[in-house]
């Protein structure tokens, strides 16, 4: 087996920090846990606790606030929903956090019945959604917004940036049932207009047009947005609809526009089964409405480790890729 | 009726006459259950009613006519099968109305096989094992944060020290050092495939708790005295959390009951509740 020369320069995941922020023109940081302090400094029942990742999903913020309120579960996911959901049941608002991977693999029937059947209010709050990690599967989220979405009860959040993770923090916080938010962590660019506003349960209709319309959730936002502009300059009109509450889901917002721009292209950072696409899929058969979709999502493979933009492009998940598929959709 | 006749707490007794008539009182109410659906868990409710009955009057502060008095020591029961033993607790405390377990595993009914926590008095849905002990110690983080001066009382059963998560909760429990945290876990040496010995090993409990970093003590589960002082010890010793292996034997108070084989879930004919009742009344 012959090795291929090095031709140009590569991309490496040396830092295990990296985050999606490269070329972004503001960015913030550690939105998370700053907008978790500002909850904490109202309403004393928040309290927060990890499972041995305080440092890495951004709740350090809060524990070096509010060292009383902050509960260190060491490695060990059950314990921490567990006990999540124990502190809930003596009238706190626990905020927990670890990785997608972990809690949804690990820890799945605790957020099940300890979480949704229980009813208790728990906040979990999920680091290295999708492909916004240079490690490989054990570590890369592809299927949690499928397997949270199967509980019954559940509120389930994808945000955008920074902004929407900021104002996604307070509200869940004021939300009473239990939550599964996916966690843009670290330097978490800054993309949606400072207009916008964040509720639980409500897409966004972010740009309209006629032509085509991105049907996106999570930081596949951020790359549609850039799709539409692209397939603006070459005259296509097309429309962004933000949906980061996958559950409950904005039926009627999607349903208005699958009736009126049948054309779709979803977007997310996610296995295309099982998520948005899927949700976008079913509401479309219940509602009896003609659309052409094309589904943009990762595949049904494990991915390889890699660099973020590398990986971006390796499973097709690019503005580019999405302005492409919107071209497919129109031919 | 007036607040105070609301808030009135359970009256707790260390007398272990008063303990006994409670424990025997308990049983009958699980016989009533157990023959209404002509099977079931009758030999957990039997075997566990000592213990539930030391647990809920001589230890447990609560207010039987508020159930939910933010005060009050939390009983979570891990084991949700075991639920036919808790609703004859529930009843004989007085939190649920004696009538009601006439319902049990009615269709419709709250008081269903497995405790949901929808009904009076049941703190957590337990049923999927290992989820009681990583409640439990929520609970008691929470409280103690809250300046609580309330305890927390887990019952798990042996099978259940074979779910990983079983020891997840006994690290943080020691590691936060919860010492207003008991944990009472049932020896009665049945799970669904048999014997722990022969389905998965556990023993030697008492050193793995205790290596875990738990103050631990063992003792017979139908020993009145042997708990009361287990207890005592318990409230002696701070700084780390609490484990009770407590040894039981499955259908206690009904011969027929001990002496069956196999009997997680005991499945038993018609004319045998009579038998059942007067080995019961005739018990000690």
């Amino acid at each position: 087996m012959s090795t291929a020369p090095v031709t140009a320069p590569r991309g490496v995941t040396g830092n295990i920090l990296t985050s999606d922020a490269a070329g972004a023109a503001r960015t913030e940081t550690a939105p998370f846990g700053h907008a978790l302090v500002r909850a904490g400094e109202k309403d004393t029942r928040i309290v927060g606790l990890t499972a041995d990742l305080g440092k890495y999903t951004d709740i350090h913020v809060f524990a070096d606030k509010f060292p009383t309120r902050f509960f260190q579960m060491g490695m060990a996911e059950q314990s921490l929903i567990g006990a999540a959901c124990g502190l809930a049941r003596t009238g706190l608002v626990p905020f927990a956090t670890t990785y997608c991977v972990f809690a949804t693999r690990r820890a799945y029937d605790f957020i099940a019945i300890g979480a949704a059947l229980g009813r208790a209010n728990v906040k979990i709050i999920a680091g290295l959604p999708g492909l916004t990690t240079g490690y490989g599967g054990t570590h890369q989220g592809i299927e949690d917004l499928a397997l949270m979405r199967s509980i019954p009860g559940l509120t389930v959040i994808d945000p955008c940036d920074a902004t929407e993770t900021a104002q996604a923090t307070a509200a869940i916080a004021q939300h009473d049932g239990p939550v599964y938010m996916r966690l843009l962590r670290g330097v978490v660019p800054v993309t949606l207009e400072a207009s916008y506003k964040f509720e639980i349960g409500q897409a966004r209709l972010l740009v309209d047009g006629a032509d085509v319309a991105f049907i996106s959730t999570g930081l596949m936002t951020t790359r549609a947005l850039e799709a539409a502009r692209t397939l603006a300059a070459s005259g296509v009109k097309a429309a962004v609809l933000h949906v980061s509450t996958l559950k409950p889901f904005d039926r009627a917002a999607v349903a208005a526009l699958l009736a009126r721009v049948p054309r779709i292209v979803t977007a997310e950072n996610h296995f295309i089964t099982g998520g948005l696409a899927s949700a976008v899929a079913d509401l479309a058969v219940d509602e009896r409405l003609s659309i052409r979709l094309k589904r943009v999502g990762i595949p049904d493979v494990f991915c390889e480790s890699g660099s973020l933009p590398y990986l971006a492009e390796r499973y097709g998940m690019t503005a580019a890729h999405l302005a492409t598929a919107a071209q497919e959709v129109l031919r | 009726m007036s607040a105070t006749a609301i808030s009135a707490p359970l009256r707790l007794t260390r007398d272990t006459t008063a303990l006994r008539a409670h424990a025997k009182s308990m049983r009958r109410h699980v016989l009533r259950m157990a023959e209404i659906v002509g099977q079931g868990y009758v030999g957990q409710g039997l075997g566990i009613a000592d213990v539930l009955a030391a647990v809920y009057f001589s230890e447990l502060h609560t207010r039987p006519a508020e159930p939910t008095w933010p005060g009050r020591d939390r009983f979570v029961l891990s084991i949700g099968h075991y639920a036919i033993g808790l609703y004859a607790a529930l009843a004989e405390a007085g939190i649920i109305p004696v009538e009601e377990l006439s319902t049990y595993g009615a269709d419709g009914s709250r008081l269903e096989m497995s405790a949901p926590e929808t009904t009076t008095g049941v703190e957590m849905t337990g049923g999927s094992l290992g989820h009681g002990l990583t409640q439990s110690v929520g609970m008691a983080l929470g409280l103690r944060l809250q300046g609580k001066d309330a305890r927390v009382f887990n019952l798990l059963s042996d099978g259940e020290c074979q779910e990983g998560s079983t020891w997840e909760a006994a690290l943080a429990g020691a590691h936060h050092k919860l010492d207003h945290l008991i944990a009472i876990i049932d020896c009665n040496n049945q799970q669904a495939d048999g014997a722990p010995s022969k389905v998965m090993g556990i023993e030697p409990l008492h050193e793995k708790w205790a290596a875990f970093g738990w103050h631990t003590q063992r003792v017979s589960g139908h020993d009145f005295p042997a708990l009361l002082a287990a207890f005592a010890q318990i409230r002696a010793t701070p700084g780390k959390p609490h484990a009770i292996v407590v040894d039981t034997l499955m259908g206690k108070g009904v011969k027929a009951f001990e002496d069956r084989e196999k009997n997680h879930f005991i499945r038993v004919a018609p004319e045998e509740w009579t038998l059942a009742n007067r080995q019961l009344e005739e018990s000690a």
